[in-house]
């Protein structure tokens, strides 16, 4: 629609400038940490501010995977994670269907609330959860975790789905629920399955959200058994602070999943955004 | 079908049903959310604030119970918190500052047409999926100098004297954190304004170039007005959000050295977590939340007054 107008050389020139600017900010930090982790021990400091290693070396990743707990480590995020995104995902799929197609007392002060959870600092609460975890004897168990951070997460993934929920025609379940359907199976039987990209997204979001949290696993697990994969690279670091390789090494391999998600879900996000804002 | 039966068999009838749809059926699907909230957000957020009166010290266990209004006393009187204040402001200020003009302009580039758009567009939004203690220990490896390039380009540039690290001297500190902040947070504002950007309809630049308006009029006559509403929710929203966002700084520089780069959530949770100091801690987050709803109240009605949508 821009294109009516024919841009001057320069301009163009400018834009992919600025377009490669961005992209080498963006991409050159996690460039450096795949760097370090390739690049031999003995090297790391001959070649310091070298842009590219002269050898490369596999031994970091091996070293991290085969002799430190970070397998460990790692299977617990993804146990976290993943239960997180995925009863997240289903109790805001139904608080945001009906978000979407109720209109019912105390619609308002809901979303006030859960709105309002947004904001306040949620620092203000390790305090009393840690007490309350403690009271009931679950300070070190993945479970505390993954509830906690299931309640965290379900305000913005409600509002997530209710704009995917949103972008779906009522007449679609309308028409369902005549010919016999109940609310319910019409919802499972023909909404559900025009969601999908709507639901992946809120997983992928969900957990990579789970996936990055720091400081509630910090106050809430100090055993090395449960610890999450970034508590366990923290305390790595402060154990072994000149072991530079095989902390990037597992650094990248804390990157993965996550990207792999968002690779996925980043597309949809703009989507689900854009019908949100259209409708003002 | 159900209609007739429903209007055939009475007015309780009728209104039962109504009753159910307006009353019950959501709730039905709303009930999970809202149990989860209330118990793990609403109640302990009642106990927190309510710990902001009493002596909570799990390291003096004999010494706990309602003290009134002693640890704001305290706090009023703690030169560290007077800090942190003074430092959470410029923490957010310059991280807001940078996110939001980079991330506009990346918005703006992204909004046109060019070669390998679907690309550039996953590339410059991955440091958003970067788990954020990722982004600080990667950040603070940058700036160490035996392993990052960053100091000696900066001593290259001039900017430093010699390639020294940062993040351990108390006047440039707070530059780690938000270089940091920024990197990770340009992706919110961008996704978020492009988005609104697609929502700006196309004949509004048509008639306007049909009419002669030069690019930069088409930016402040269509574009920031559509923008404004989108601008002024957006940075509210990061701002609360980057005040209490303490993970980067606390894994950068742990508030250090010299409380250089302590701010009020860092302050927390190193009351919390270290001291284990939960009264204390809980002051101080009421004293945050507090000075956050004041900002919210004036940007708010700011807003009320400047954007007429």
């Amino acid at each position: 629609m821009r294109t009516l107008r024919q841009s001057s050389p320069v301009a163009v020139t400018g834009k992919y400038l600025a377009l490669g600017f961005y992209v080498l900010f963006a991409l050159f930090p996690l460039y450096w940490l795949a760097k370090i982790a390739i690049t031999p021990d003995k090297l790391i400091f001959t070649e310091g501010t070298a842009l590219v290693p002269s050898r490369f070396t596999f031994e970091n990743f091996r070293t991290v995977l085969l002799q430190t707990d970070f397998l460990a480590y790692f299977r617990n995020s993804l146990v976290v994670s993943i239960g997180t995104a995925a009863i997240t995902t289903c109790i805001a799929a139904a608080a945001g269907y009906a978000f979407s197609r109720f209109d019912f007392r105390g619609k308002r002060l809901v979303i006030a609330v859960m709105l309002i959870t947004q904001m306040f600092p949620l620092l203000m609460i390790i305090a009393p959860i840690y007490k309350i975890v403690a009271a009931l004897g679950l300070l070190n168990s993945l479970t505390s975790l993954i509830i906690v951070y299931t309640a965290f997460n379900i305000p913005f993934a409600t509002f997530l789905m209710q704009s995917f929920f949103d972008g779906i025609p009522k007449d679609l379940e309308e028409a369902g629920m005549i010919d016999g359907c109940t609310r319910f199976e019409a919802l499972r039987k023909i909404i559900l399955p025009l969601t999908l990209p709507g639901l992946g997204a809120t997983l992928g979001f969900i957990f990579t959200a789970a996936w990055s949290e720091l400081l509630f696993a910090l106050m809430l697990i100090n055993s090395n058994e449960t610890m999450t994969f970034p508590v366990g690279l923290l305390t790595f670091v402060s154990k072994f602070s000149v072991d530079w390789g095989q902390m990037m090494a597992a650094g990248v391999l804390a990157l993965i999943p996550s990207c792999l998600f968002f690779i996925f879900i980043q597309r949809y996000l703009v989507q689900g955004l854009t019908s949100g804002a259209v409708k003002g | 079908m159900t209609a007739i039966a429903d209007s055939a068999s009475g007015e309780p009838r009728a209104r039962g049903s109504f009753y159910f749809r307006y009353m019950v059926e959501p709730y039905l699907y709303l009930s999970p959310a809202i149990i989860l909230i209330a118990l793990v957000m609403l109640v302990p957020l009642a106990i927190g604030i309510s710990y902001a009166f009493q002596s909570v010290n799990l390291l003096r266990p004999f010494q706990s119970g309602w003290v009134g209004l002693e640890n704001f006393q305290t706090l009023w009187n703690d030169r560290k918190f007077w800090l942190a204040l003074t430092n959470t402001f410029w923490w957010t200020l310059g991280s807001i500052t940078f996110q939001f003009f980079l991330g506009l302009g990346l918005a703006l580039l992204l909004n046109t047409q060019f070669y390998g758009k679907r690309l550039v567009q996953a590339l410059v939004f991955l440091p958003w999926a970067v788990p954020t203690f990722l982004s600080a220990l990667t950040w603070a490896w940058l700036f160490n100098p035996t392993i990052g390039p960053l100091p000696h380009w900066l001593a290259a540039l001039g900017i430093l004297s010699e390639p020294f690290n940062i993040l351990g001297d108390p006047n440039l500190a707070m530059w780690g954190p938000i270089t940091a902040n920024v990197w990770f947070g340009i992706p919110f504002f961008a996704i978020t304004l492009l988005a609104a950007l697609q929502s700006i309809p196309g004949e509004l630049y048509e008639a306007a170039e049909i009419d002669g308006a030069s690019s930069w009029q088409m930016f402040t006559k269509i574009t920031l007005p559509f923008l404004a509403p989108m601008i002024a929710i957006t940075v509210m929203l990061r701002t609360i959000w980057i005040a209490n966002f303490a993970d980067l700084i606390f894994v950068m520089t742990g508030g250090g050295p010299a409380n250089s780069t302590q701010i009020l959530s860092t302050y927390i949770f190193t009351t919390a977590f270290r001291k284990l100091d939960f009264g204390y801690a809980s002051a101080i987050a009421v004293a945050l939340l507090g000075l956050l709803l004041i900002y919210a109240v004036i940007l708010l009605v700011l807003r009320r007054k400047l954007v007429k949508i």
